[in-house]
């Protein structure tokens, strides 16, 4: 790279290293560092202690992780959860890719709208896209009132939807990235050989381009998984996800019980977060 | 191996190709056409599902809340359907409304300047790192924004409430506690730690684009450290100080959960208003909770042209 070059060309910047200015900058870093992982390292200590209050270290237990896999309600909200995520990132995956082949291999009219689009929802604040859809499906819950006379509540499916919507963004994003890199010569040579556009596609384009896919499947997953603000406002009574139900026992108090299931959840997204890091690597 | 030409190989069809032009010039149109037609309907089958998608549950839901800003909320929360701007005018002209606005925009944009000073620092000392350290550091930085922000913003708590880390630890050192959870304080502490990931990534692309000759040239020319940073590395890294900061003010402008996690609630913010007014209150204002979601998109699309008309300025 260019950068490492500029490094090697420049033995002040190498030596400002050992100066005041390079001193305080690692000791900086090392200062953040510490303030972006001593609250989940606290986090993950205090799920593990026997005080009550799960705010003092008064000895070593596993009691609230076994309580908590008794706590029917939590453990309905984490199967809804992972409902959730798998049909949407699943739905999400599929239209994201397609729509990123049409993206990156035609140029077709109205093809900036489409662009920003697709960008819009990775931009738009949280809470605005989530009372947007929360007026909308109680609209359309409306109408089917007034036309069939069947009443509608909001449920887990509402939550599927808005989440594909939102997922499906940041899967074009990745997947475009892994379709700009792919050397087209590949499906020409392909096609060359014989191979009509449908083999081409499933033979040679799709196997090479499936990491960027899977990265893209497992930040929607992700994604999902955490989302709340979406969650609090389209979930109906009696369809919990995981989010909203440590949000609302969270606004009580704080307990070991709840120190225990966030530290599950976030031992999940950094094994999701490693593995599509780890895909994209190999890339 | 030889290559053949066309009119070598196949000089029949050519010299009956020279015969009837138009005839050939016909053929050639069709075939060409029914290329564009199969183009046109990969095409079609590729982008519109999501197209569709998108058009229905994102851009259609938006156009109403449009809508309901511009309609009158009845005494239970029902909505009249007759047109006002009432709901606007209320936003700018009653104090509550008001105060929450200037309320939100003024911590965000001092979450947006503490990210930035905390965050061109580390971004800094990341780009020097040889490449495997930097990757490393990066990835470090990633995880948090990954993982969730709630459970995040949680584990603050255990740290400020009044019975938690700091508070026990000065107690047991002999000092008297100090409120620290539900104050604006937390929040402030909570915006950043939730937000500076969105701050460094962006800097970190500026920074590491940017030619670290140029700083070398400045000092030869006889600029002083200081000026050689804020007169040529902070303008040629200025998109990535724009981007992050865009990224920084976005979400904090919508949220809620912080100020409800570790400001107790206590002042209302934008995000809280709005939540409020869809859920929680008696009777519910959707029509103005609309017109105040509207209103962030604007402040939000006005950034986001900043934001581009600075990005093509660098470009040129």
């Amino acid at each position: 790279m260019s950068q490492t070059a500029n490094r090697v060309t420049t033995p002040a910047i190498e030596r400002g290293r050992l100066t005041w200015s390079g001193v305080s900058l690692s000791l900086h870093a090392v200062l953040i560092y510490l303030f972006l992982y001593l609250p989940i390292l606290v986090l993950i200590i205090f799920s593990f202690t026997r005080d009550a209050f799960g705010v003092r270290w008064t000895g070593f237990t596993l009691d609230w992780y076994v309580r908590l896999f008794n706590d029917e309600r939590l453990m309905g909200a984490s199967v809804n959860t992972l409902l959730v995520a798998s049909v949407s990132t699943l739905v999400s995956t599929i239209l994201g890719t397609l729509m990123a082949m049409a993206m990156e291999r035609y140029q077709f009219r109205g093809r900036e709208g489409v662009e920003a689009l697709i960008y819009l929802p990775v931009v738009v604040p949280e809470i605005v896209m989530a009372v947007a859809l929360l007026a909308f499906s109680a609209l359309v819950f409306d109408l089917i009132n007034a036309l069939t006379g069947q009443v509608l509540r909001r449920n887990l499916t509402t939550v599927t939807i808005a989440h594909i919507a939102f997922n499906m963004s940041f899967v074009v994003v990745v997947v475009r990235t892994s379709l700009r890199h792919f050397d087209r010569r590949l499906e020409e040579a392909a096609a060359d050989l014989g191979a009509d556009s449908w083999q081409t596609f499933w033979r040679v384009t799709f196997p090479l381009i499936l990491p960027g896919i899977i990265g893209g499947a497992l930040m929607a997953f992700t994604l999902s998984l955490d989302d709340f603000v979406i969650s609090l406002f389209l979930s109906g009574p009696g369809t919990s996800l995981l989010p909203v139900e440590v949000y609302s026992r969270v606004r009580r108090a704080i307990t070991p019980e709840i120190n225990a299931i966030s530290t599950l959840m976030l031992l999940l997204s950094i094994t999701l977060v490693l593995l599509s890091q780890l895909l994209q690597r190999r890339r | 191996m030889r290559l053949y030409w066309p009119s070598e190989q196949g000089s029949a069809a050519s010299s009956s190709c020279k015969r009837t032009k138009e005839e050939c010039r016909l053929a050639f149109d069709l075939i060409e056409r029914t290329r564009v037609q199969r183009d046109r309907r990969n095409l079609m089958a590729l982008l519109l599902p999501g197209l569709l998608w998108l058009l229905l549950f994102f851009a259609l839901p938006l156009l109403i809340i449009l809508l309901y800003s511009f309609i009158v909320s009845g005494p239970r929360g029902n909505l009249i359907w007759q047109a006002t701007v009432g709901n606007y005018t209320d936003l700018f002209t009653r104090a509550i409304y008001l105060n929450a606005y200037l309320r939100s925009i003024w911590i965000s944009l001092l979450t947006t300047l503490i990210c930035l000073l905390l965050g061109y620092p580390l971004a800094l000392f990341i780009v020097r790192q040889p490449p495997h350290v930097r990757t490393l550091l990066l990835f470090l930085v990633l995880i948090p924004f990954w993982t969730n922000f709630l459970v995040r913003i949680y584990a603050w708590q255990i740290i400020l409430a009044n019975n938690g880390l700091i508070n026990s630890s000065l107690r047991a050192l002999g000092f008297a506690p100090i409120q620290l959870l539900n104050t604006e304080g937390a929040t402030l502490i909570g915006l950043v730690y939730g937000d500076l990931p969105f701050m460094v990534l962006p800097l970190y692309a500026a920074i590491d684009r940017f030619d670290f000759t140029l700083m070398e040239a400045a000092a030869d020319l006889g600029a002083s450290r200081r000026q050689a940073f804020l007169r040529v590395m902070v303008p040629l890294t200025m998109p990535g100080i724009v981007a992050g900061s865009v990224l920084v003010f976005i979400p904090t402008l919508g949220q809620f959960v912080v100020s409800e996690l570790l400001g107790g609630a206590k002042v209302d913010y934008l995000g809280n208003l709005i939540q409020r007014l869809f859920l929680r209150s008696n009777p519910p204002n959707w029509p103005l909770g609309s017109a105040m979601a509207i209103v962030m998109m604007l402040l939000l699309l006005a950034f986001i042209l900043w934001y581009f008309r600075i990005s093509r300025e660098e470009d040129r």
